[in-house]
């Protein structure tokens, strides 16, 4: 480990502490109004300030963490497992499985799909509780979320078909399973590593939209989706400016998570 | 020579007076005024108009024969000069300013209100301002004794009929422009469609101001199509545009930073926000939770356990005020001044709960049968202002003990939801309110009517008091006494506030941004807010915003 990738790795760490503890941690709970004091600047009862309803903006921040931190990478390793299953598996067999999983990508990026996560949402029943809300935005997320990443993967698939050591695999009478998941994963976890560290704030930032159609983390429970959601007001944040620290901590954990990852030099 | 040059300077001074001195009559001084229609107009048909893009061009370019004050809310002589309603309610009788002309030249005579009428009551057309009109069964008859004169029986009494002409602009029987030819302060000169509507300055107008001077000042007005409400504010805010009709809380507080004197609010406008509890017989909801919508201390109660004048002054920065019924104080005459005055009051709450079998346990309210009292609340989803409302109001009820879930939707689904399945359990939502009768609210209490939103479409009302609402509006309706009407009236707010079918939670200032550069600006609660005394404005020069004379 660099010195770079250990100050990335204590970062996380400590954001991962902070998650953990944030019910101890927070000066009050994340949903508590303070009316006396909507928008209110830093203090020692606030140390972040308040939002527009009076919510301190710290434990809105480190409840926010939790939901994101824990559902986002769930809802990307999702979508990435979905990927590299489809992607690795077209790439090496090619012929007509390759061409009917592409065929199903291209034909799921087409899709309108916001219609259709607005029909589904309109589905459901409504007295679902938060949290189960929260669960059920992050997984139509995974679900839905793998057709970028499958066509290059596939691609990456494709390039080592026909390399040397598969040549060898084969000959030796290597069966496909054990070619998919011994020869060509380990060749592809970079890329799959990628795709799932580029689809994190990818999926926080899909949950804030969602959240503005009504489809994602619900009041009054926070997420750094609807965290960032306070940027619509582009003059509030320029004269508050410590209501871009959820963007700050976005950015910090997303190049730490990407620094403490090994290169792809060296996993290969 | 010198008499030969003379002679030519002198007829030149001769030829040329008349530019020099006669330059107003053909074009005014007031310059250009610029604004914002928020869609395109969907036609120029005064009596088709159903959005507010249309409305404004109405607004602007139609004549009328009474017009109501948007300030005073006194209806005023426009076409007409005088009008006189039959003591039975069904006719009215206008007489008529003489020597007057539509934009394009053709007189104005008693034969355009007669053809006017006519066609705003051809069932064929489905002028949805004809429907204000339709009384009852059988033909209007409109008869023409002079050129000057109009008389209009309709077949069955129309409660405020003279108010109903503020919407009717008198259309040209004989011009070849058809609707193009107006008799309003400016005419349609130009259209782009996507881009602009331009209007121009109506010679033979008819109004004058106090020195006699002709009306309206401003040359001319560029209406530019724009729906995003950022860039409009962009806009306002580069000089580009010079009034904003309608402005949000929010906007209104960033514009009152910059520019203080740019920034109107007028007070407690027409529109409410309020929430309802679903009390449809056939909703998927379990039969306990119909029976808690379906007690009036529960509804009450609630109401009683929201703090408005938090909802006033967090959500809308302090330009909201508490609701206190169907009827914003802002209108005058209809508002019933006598309502109890909202008071948040979280212990009385529970005390009602309690009378009506409900119980507090540790910290959770729970009805008679042991049911944990919970709800949701469904909203639009992208309204910010519904959001935080409907997220302070679960923190008060959570004071009482009961759990508020919040959901948006997007609109259509709600829709469908509020209308079609029923299956919610409360929904907040807010009311344009546009018209200060009470006529206009006749879709929503009628326990018959589409909009009576709690429990729509019934066969016959489901509980007395609705029975008592139907028939004091059907009274109020048919009553041409306004004095009888107005105590009908008063009697329907009174049983909506003691039953509280609607929640009403705040009533919204209307607000606006005008330019310092408009001159003559008075802004109204009443819509259109910024422009309703269009006539009279005129740009000056105000560096500070850009704008231009």
């Amino acid at each position: 480990m660099n010195p770079l990738q250990k100050v990335a790795a204590i970062i996380l760490c400590m954001i991962f502490v902070l998650m953990v503890f944030a019910t101890i941690l927070v000066p009050a709970p994340y949903a508590r109004q303070f009316r006396d004091a909507p928008n209110a600047g830093p203090s020692t009862a606030h140390p972040l300030g308040t939002d527009a309803l009076g919510r301190d903006s710290l434990s809105r921040l480190l409840y926010g963490t939790r939901v994101s931190l824990l559902l986002a990478p769930a809802a990307a390793l999702l979508s990435t497992l979905i990927a590299a299953l489809l992607g690795s598996a077209a790439g090496l067999l090619g012929g007509w499985f390759e061409r009917i999983v592409l065929a199903v990508t291209d034909l799921s990026l087409a899709l309108p799909w916001l219609f259709l996560l607005l029909t589904i949402r309109a589905m459901l029943p409504l007295d679902v509780p938060p949290m189960v809300s929260v669960i059920i935005a992050f997984l139509m997320m995974g679900l839905l979320g793998w057709q970028a990443s499958v066509r290059v993967i596939c691609a990456a698939a494709r390039g080592i078909r026909d390399s040397d050591f598969l040549l060898l695999a084969r000959s030796s009478g290597c069966k496909p399973a054990r070619l998919l998941l011994r020869h060509v994963a380990p060749n592809l976890r970079p890329l799959f590593y990628a795709q799932f560290w580029i689809s994190i704030p990818l999926f926080i930032l899909t949950e804030a939209n969602l959240s503005i159609l009504g489809l994602g983390v619900m009041e009054p429970m926070p997420s750094w989706g609807n965290l960032l959601r306070g940027f619509e007001d582009f003059s509030a944040v320029a004269a508050n400016p410590w209501r871009l620290v959820p963007l700050i901590l976005l950015v910090i954990v997303v190049m730490s998570f990407q620094l403490v990852l090994p290169s792809q030099e060296v996993t290969q | 020579v010198i008499r030969r040059v003379c002679v030519v300077l002198a007829l030149t001074l001769v030829l040329c007076w008349p530019s020099f001195v006669g330059g107003e009559s053909t074009s005014q001084t007031g310059g250009e005024l610029h604004f914002c229609l928020r869609g395109e107009p969907k036609t120029f048909n005064p009596l088709l108009v159903e959005e507010d893009a249309s409305e404004t061009i109405r607004y602007l370019t139609g004549g009328v024969l009474i017009r109501l004050n948007r300030q005073t809310q006194v209806l005023e002589p426009g076409l007409a000069v005088s009008w006189k309603v039959s003591p039975d309610g069904r006719t009215i009788k206008f007489h008529l300013r003489s020597g007057l002309h539509f934009s394009d030249g053709t007189p104005f005579t008693s034969e355009d209100v007669a053809y006017t009428v006519k066609a705003l009551m051809d069932p064929q057309l489905h002028s949805p301002t004809g429907d204000s009109f339709r009384s009852g069964e059988g033909q209007v008859d409109v008869q023409t004794p002079s050129l000057d004169t109009v008389v209009i029986t309709f077949p069955a009494p129309v409660a405020g009929l003279e108010r109903l002409f503020d919407q009717v602009a008198i259309l040209s029987a004989h011009s070849q422009k058809k609707e193009m030819a107006v008799l309003g302060p400016f005419y349609v000169a130009d259209y782009s469609p996507g881009s602009y509507v331009l209007l121009h300055r109506n010679p033979n107008y008819w109004k004058k101001d106090k020195e006699g001077k002709p009306l309206p000042y401003l040359d001319s007005i560029r209406l530019d199509i724009q729906r995003n409400r950022d860039i409009e504010l962009l806009r306002f805010r580069r000089g580009e545009i010079h009034l904003i009709n309608a402005l949000d809380a929010e906007y209104f507080d960033r514009l009152q930073k910059e520019t203080p004197a740019a920034a109107h609010d007028a007070g407690p406008g027409l529109d409410s926000e309020f929430m309802w509890f679903n009390q449809v017989p056939a909703a998927p909801l379990p039969e306990y939770k119909k029976n808690w919508f379906r007690t009036t201390e529960f509804r009450k109660a609630i109401s009683m356990a929201i703090n408005r004048a938090d909802l006033s002054r967090i959500v809308y920065g302090g330009h909201a005020h508490p609701a206190f019924g169907p009827v914003s104080p802002a209108n005058h005459f209809w508002f019933n001044a006598a309502l109890p005055v909202p008071q948040y009051d979280s212990v009385g709450a529970l005390r009602l709960l309690a009378r009506a079998g409900f119980r507090l346990e540790d910290e959770m309210l729970r009805d008679s049968s042991g049911n944990r009292i919970d709800f949701t609340v469904i909203t639009n989803s992208g309204n910010k202002s519904r959001e935080q409302m409907a997220t302070m109001i679960q923190q008060d009820l959570s004071q009482i003990g009961i759990k508020v879930n919040l959901v948006t939707l997007d609109f259509p689904s709600l829709i469908e939801r509020m209308t079609r399945t029923y299956d919610y359990e409360a929904c907040l939502l807010g009311l344009v309110n546009t018209d200060l009768d009470p006529n206009g609210q006749m879709n929503v209490w009628l326990s018959s009517a589409e909009n009576h939103q709690w429990n729509p479409k019934q066969a016959k009302p489901a509980t007395a008091w609705e029975a008592e609402l139907d028939r004091l509006m059907r009274a109020q309706s048919s009553a041409t006494n306004d004095k009888k009407r107005k105590s009908d009236f008063d009697k329907v707010q009174q049983i909506v506030a003691e039953q509280q079918p609607f929640i009403y939670l705040v009533n919204k200032d209307a607000m606006s941004a005008i330019s310092p550069a408009v001159m003559g600006s008075s802004p109204s609660v009443l819509d259109p807010h910024a422009f309703w005394n269009a006539e009279l404005l005129r740009l000056g020069a105000d560096p500070a915003l850009g704008a231009q004379k």
